[in-house]
């Protein structure tokens, strides 16, 4: 089988500033593929070249078989789109906007109203066909806007920070969505989200920062890579803590969200030998089993909230670039 | 085109899920440009529809201009326009700016299409560039057809006989000018992301434009700089056909005709209709190439 996204020395450039520094990447058909980083790290521009939108500075991509360059009207049967920002038209009724999407793809009008139930039903607007868009909340335009990139069968489903900005409740029902779009069609999904725990829904996920791809696996291949439990603790010197905890155990630490974190096999047991023996007093600790933060830690250096305030600048300039 | 099937998975049909209505899309062809062309065109017409506060400016407009201003300054001008109510001479000039002012606010909801992200939706899907824009010239050029059509019905207002011919040539010539100012608007739009930017521009283009055209005085005997100013705006070719075939059927005296409606003449040349015509049909065809280009070529 081929493959439905096939990434081979990706860079994308704008003026001096490198987004993409030359990646590369296959995800299967059938596959729920996350691309998981801080923003700025590339994941949009990414998503971005491979839905034809941005054209790349080098490399090549193919998505569902075609080049993302050369063959663009190819590409863009085969993909539906789900942008980070509404994309849906608020003075038209949810069954228009679709209707509309419908029209530009050029699906069969035999099979448009059978067709517009069913993506309408998946994420329960059909009874809100009627109404008016923009009185629809973040979360049902959200839920539209899936249901719209499915409305021509693609063959991928792009979702760009699919849950960005919405709250917990609705983020997990748009999950739930998806998991059912899984089953129900013969699909490929392909997303970017900085959330680390709906990162682990995803079959295999990229670590992607400052442009590259660090690691490609499954979630739980990813997390036993790391094996060992993280400790923070909180102290009256930080730097004294860290070169203790070098000195004394062989262990390196940093400072992550203002507290002195490390990683060590066992941390429960630990615990008690670290306030006996540091020498520096601590006023709270907190140990936790791996997670994907501590994936993307110990293959970064960073957390990735960390990483984002760095980034920020870049970031903002990447959005002022991309939204041209 | 090649027809689209209702395929339903077999193996999920056995394991009793409902089936999936699977779509196959089709090739580009020409059938599909032409659907684009038309959704585009459908959902100005929709939109224009809903926008009742739109639609209520639509209708007022021209009622202020002809009957405020109109009014207002008959009352000074009685003596140099030989008799003919100053309505009845602004009236052609109205039927100009009722659909200039509307083409333009059309293609101006492509700036709000980019700010809302709605653009976007358009622009990654599958069919040309140029079908996207000419169906967006195509919708402001309806929706201004129409804000035109209510001022033709107000002719009886200010003594305009309803004669079918020139009706039909008003609104022949109304169309071709909110095509031409749509294009010229979606061109400006392909460059322009926020609103604000925008309106400056028209503010700047589109008031001087309307002013200069004579669609409010006669344009012979103007002073040398405003002369040229005039041969130069593309909405002199507009507004002076249409005062043309207004006049056409007036009941008025020679003197009153040769002095209100002088027709444009270059270096002394007086221009025929058609040419005219030909100007603005021209003009708009050149900028909704510049347009389609413009966004064909945008990533």
């Amino acid at each position: 089988m081929t493959a439905a996204v096939s990434v081979r020395g990706l860079v994308k450039r704008y003026g001096d500033v490198e987004a993409v520094s030359g990646i590369d990447l296959d995800v299967q058909a059938g596959e729920t593929f996350g691309f998981l980083g801080p923003n700025g790290a590339g994941k949009t521009t990414t998503i971005g070249v491979l839905c034809t939108l941005v054209r790349p500075t080098g490399g090549d991509a193919t998505v569902a078989g075609h080049d993302v360059a050369r063959e663009r009207d190819d590409v863009r049967r085969n993909i539906g789109l789900v942008f980070q920002d509404t994309t849906l038209d608020g003075y038209l009724t949810a069954e228009e906007n679709l209707r509309l999407h419908a029209e530009l793809y050029g699906v069969p009008r035999a099979l448009v109203p059978d067709r517009m139930r069913q993506v309408m039903e998946m994420v329960g607007l059909w009874e809100r066909r009627d109404a008016l868009v923009r009185t629809f909340s973040g979360g049902m335009k959200r839920r539209l806007e899936i249901a719209r990139g499915l409305l021509h069968s693609p063959r991928v489903l792009f979702l760009d920070e699919p849950t960005v900005g919405l709250d917990p409740q609705t983020r997990s029902s748009i999950w739930g969505y998806i998991r059912e779009l899984k089953e129900r069609e013969d699909i490929t999904i392909f997303l970017t989200t900085h959330y680390m725990d709906e990162a682990e829904y995803c079959d295999r996920i990229a670590i992607m920062d400052r442009g590259r791809i660090i690691v490609v696996d499954t979630p739980e291949a990813l997390k036993a890579s790391v094996g060992r439990d993280r400790v923070q603790i909180a102290t009256d010197d930080d730097e004294a803590a860290i070169s203790a905890l070098h000195e004394r155990f062989g262990l390196e630490a940093t400072v992550a969200e203002g507290l002195v974190t490390f990683a060590v096999e066992g941390g429960g047991q630990f615990v008690p030998r670290l306030f006996a023996e540091l020498g520096v007093p601590i006023r709270s600790v907190s140990v936790s089993r791996p997670s994907l933060d501590d994936v993307f830690m110990s293959y970064t250096g960073t957390t990735i909230r960390d990483a984002e305030t760095s980034q920020s600048d870049h970031s903002r300039q990447f959005a002022r670039m991309m939204s041209r | 085109m090649t027809s689209g099937e209702l395929t339903a998975g077999r193996e999920r049909e056995e394991r009793g899920r409902a089936p999936v209505a699977r779509v196959r899309v089709p090739g580009q062809s020409w059938r599909g440009d032409l659907r684009a062309v038309k959704i585009v065109w459908h959902r100005e017409l929709i939109r224009f529809s809903r926008d009742r506060m739109r639609i209520l400016t639509a209708l007022l407009q021209p009622l202020l201009f002809l009957f405020v201003l109109g009014t207002g300054l008959s009352r000074l001008a009685a003596a140099g326009t030989h008799g003919v109510d100053l309505r009845t001479f602004v009236y052609p000039g109205v039927l100009a700016m009722a659909v200039m002012f509307t083409a333009i606010f059309s293609a101006a909801s492509i700036v709000w299409d980019r700010e809302f992200g709605f653009l976007r939706e358009m622009l990654v899907a599958p069919v040309r560039r140029s079908s996207i824009v000419l169906g967006k010239c195509l919708g402001g050029a309806t929706v201004a057809g129409f804000q035109g059509l209510i001022v033709i019905a107000m002719a009886g207002l200010v003594d305009v006989p309803y004669a079918p011919l020139m009706l039909l040539e008003v609104f022949a010539l109304q169309v071709l000018l909110a095509f031409a100012i749509t294009a010229f608007g979606v061109m400006a739009a392909a460059r322009i992301s926020q609103m604000q930017s925008f309106m400056a521009l028209t503010q700047m283009l589109v008031m001087p434009m309307f002013f200069i055209s004579g669609a409010l005085f006669p344009v012979s005997e103007l002073p040398a700089w405003l002369a040229v100013l005039n041969r130069i705006d593309p909405l002199t070719y507009a507004v002076d056909p249409m005062r043309r075939v207004v006049f056409g059927e007036l009941d008025i005296s020679p003197a009153a005709r040769a002095a209100l409606d002088p027709g444009v003449t270059w270096f002394g040349w007086h221009v025929p209709g058609l040419l005219e015509a030909g100007v603005v049909a021209l003009l708009g065809a050149t900028m909704l190439a510049v347009a389609i280009f413009e966004f064909s070529r945008a990533e």
